[in-house]
């Protein structure tokens, strides 16, 4: 993974520094809360409802053991013992002070990490495929690709005020687990006739107003990234609308201009600025991919595993629940779910996040990965230390069986904790999870991405669940509205609304009635709830949501 | 005529610590909403709005709440403000932990 040079580690120290003395003037009082709040977003510090909060990035969601170390002592130094990861590839911390605000960022920046640009109307922590590196249906690994863009867009002189925040996603490969068509810019790594390069998309995202992104150019021969980006983002520097903050998103840029006249401003623009970067970011990726190189993969006999599997009815659970194929066949990736029923989506204490680490570095060349979908990833395990490490997973309460699986919920903060949301959205999944684990029908389910938003912000992303759950504050009561369909993958699609929302103690019950509707009418159990509601609609799904309205109308 | 004035207490977060805070009678904060100075009239309001306003230096985002009156205190009538008098639901952390 990438090292930190002297470059980026004087850079850091220095800009560490700026925000220390900066704090120690707004508690001074010279500076005014007007005059802060925008210095401190832009080192990803928030006010919350209860307390400050202060958003980490984790590039392209990569880490090592050794960050995941610093991440569990921040937590226990200055914080309450935990984090929050987030469908961002970030890291929340939900408690600390202002004042110590400043070490934490020191403590990060010890280990090449930090919370630049995690808020505020700038390019954001670049995302990428969790799998990355590993994955089995990989054509390149799209992080030298993530971090180049992470160098370029981090202090970028130009793109510091642009009009609303600006999120770019990386993907290298053509089943997209990174949600690129929800992104400003999403950039998928392909190969067309020998020639390595990447398809542009632009214009997605979710929110107040939901939007597929658009193909901008099929293919973007790869040494042209970073200068057809810079012209995509200065079009938009230029074109978005600051008049209306709703408006102001490149989504409804495009959507107002038109993909056509937004393609050819882009590639006017990227003709001027192409010849300006003359190679050097090319020679700066090479450097890049060099850091990136595989682990060497250790080879050996996989029997243990296939030993454990056959005897061992917990772990076969696990293994065919929890793992993923690699591109090595005597490796696997392990998804360590972060979400044992019943506990809050993405939250890991300081001490599961040491007990990761540790296997990491013993079991995994000291990789660790976060997914949008808030679990952690170990992506390149040998198959003959899978039962040693699902017996260290269980005992630190890690082994749950249950990725992509009706519990394992995308929930936002909610408000928990969002001084934004306008419901609660935790508890939505707490119980929901509970509730499934309780009727023991979790696996029968199968394969269903439940996603919950607590306002229209869409964090949680809910517009892309299979199904979505959006929490209101409709007449001063929390109010949760439900969409069926949406699609997060390369497939992407937005969720279609089933009618009037529902209060907050009547949420899991509807979507228990909906899931005993999806059971009722699916073909068989390889039919997965999103293929079932494809080939039903909305009809028999909206009749179990509302069984009074059926019963009127009868 | 106009609308029923609410009775409102002024809110804000501390400085330092983020923790929500109340303004009491005697211009101090305090972290408990039952020790809020009530307010019943909107010229008086806008007066201690004033007031919560003229100390940056301990407090940030101040604003009005409205409360209903139970048993001779104040108690939040939104759920978002009830919920800034206690904490968040998932864990036993912020105010809900310190009262305990």
């Amino acid at each position: 993974m990438y090292q930190y040079n002297d470059f980026d580690r004087d850079f850091l120290a220095e800009r560490n520094a700026q925000f220390r003395a900066q704090v120690e003037r707004r508690i001074d009082g010279s500076l005014t809360e007007d005059e802060f709040k925008p210095l401190r977003l832009m080192n990803g510090l928030y006010l919350q409802l209860h307390a400050y909060m202060l958003r980490v990035a984790i590039p392209y969601g990569t880490l090592n053991g050794g960050q995941m170390d610093v991440l569990a002592d921040i937590a226990d130094k200055w914080d309450k013992g935990y984090g929050h990861f987030t469908t961002r590839q970030n890291i929340q911390y939900n408690w600390p002070k202002l004042k110590d605000v400043p070490d934490m960022l020191d403590a990060l920046g010890e280990v090449g990490m930090h919370a630049i640009q995690t808020s505020g109307n700038t390019i954001r922590n670049v995302t990428a495929d969790h799998f990355a590196g590993a994955a089995k249906d990989e054509i390149a690994d799209p992080r030298p690709t993530a971090e180049l863009l992470r160098q370029w867009s981090t202090d970028h002189p130009e793109f510091q005020f642009l009009p609303r925040k600006f999120k770019l996603a990386v993907t290298g490969s053509e089943n997209d687990r990174a949600v690129i068509k929800a992104h400003d810019i999403g950039i998928r790594l392909l190969s067309r006739d020998g020639e390595e390069g990447y398809e542009i998309v632009v214009g997605g995202g979710l929110g107040r107003t939901p939007m597929i992104g658009k193909v901008l150019r099929d293919f973007l021969p790869k040494a042209d990234l970073l200068p057809y980006c810079e012209a995509i983002v200065s079009v938009y520097n230029l074109l978005g609308r600051r008049d209306n903050k709703y408006k102001a998103r490149i989504k409804i840029t495009v959507h107002e201009n038109g993909i056509e006249t937004i393609r050819d401003l882009v590639e006017e623009r990227f003709a001027l600025l192409k010849p300006q970067f003359g190679g050097v970011d090319q020679e700066m990726l090479k450097g890049i991919e060099a850091q990136f190189a595989l682990p060497e993969f250790t080879t050996g006999p996989t029997d243990s595993y296939t030993a454990a599997y056959d005897a061992d009815p917990v772990f076969r659970s696990w293994a065919d629940t929890n793992l993923t194929a690699h591109k090595n066949d005597d490796y696997s990736i392990v998804s360590i779910s972060i979400k044992k029923h019943g506990q809050t989506p993405g939250d890991a204490t300081s001490a599961q996040m040491r007990e990761m680490a540790a296997i990491a570095r013993e079991f995994g060349h000291d990789e660790l990965r976060i997914s949008h979908e808030q679990n952690v990833i170990l992506p390149h395990v040998h198959k003959s230390h899978l039962p040693a490490i699902h017996a260290r997973l269980k005992a630190a309460d890690l082994a749950t069986a249950n990725i992509g699986k009706i519990s394992d919920i995308i929930a936002c903060p909610g408000m928990d904790y969002c001084a934004l949301a306008t419901a609660r959205s935790i508890p939505v999944a707490q119980q929901i999870a509970i509730r499934f684990d309780e009727l023991k029908l979790e696996h029968d389910i199968g394969d269903l991405k439940i996603k919950i938003s607590g306002c229209i912000n869409a964090c949680g992303h809910h517009h892309v669940g299979h199904i979505g759950i959006l929490g209101l504050d409709r007449a001063g009561v929390e109010n949760y509205q439900i969409t069926l369909g949406g699609d997060h993958t390369e497939t992407a699609a937005v969720g279609e609304r089933a009618g009037p929302g529902f209060a907050y103690d009547e949420i899991v019950p509807a979507i228990e009635r909906l899931i005993g509707a999806y059971l009722e009418h699916r073909e068989n159990d390889t039919e997965r709830f999103i293929d079932a509601y494809r080939r039903l609609g909305l009809a028999p799904f909206k009749a179990a949501l509302y069984p009074e309205a059926k019963a009127n109308a009868a | 005529m106009s609308k029923p004035f609410t009775p409102k207490v002024v809110t804000a977060n501390a400085l330092l610590e983020g923790d929500v805070v109340y303004l009491m009678a005697n211009d101090q904060w305090s972290r408990h909403l039952d020790e809020a100075e009530v307010i019943e009239d909107a010229a008086h309001g806008d007066a201690r709005l004033l007031q919560g306003n003229s100390e940056p230096d301990l407090v940030v985002g101040v604003y009005l709440a409205d409360v209903k009156i139970e048993d001779g205190k104040p108690q939040p009538t939104h759920f978002r403000e009830e919920f800034r008098t206690r904490g968040p639901s998932n864990y036993n952390h912020g105010k809900q932990a310190e009262l305990v």
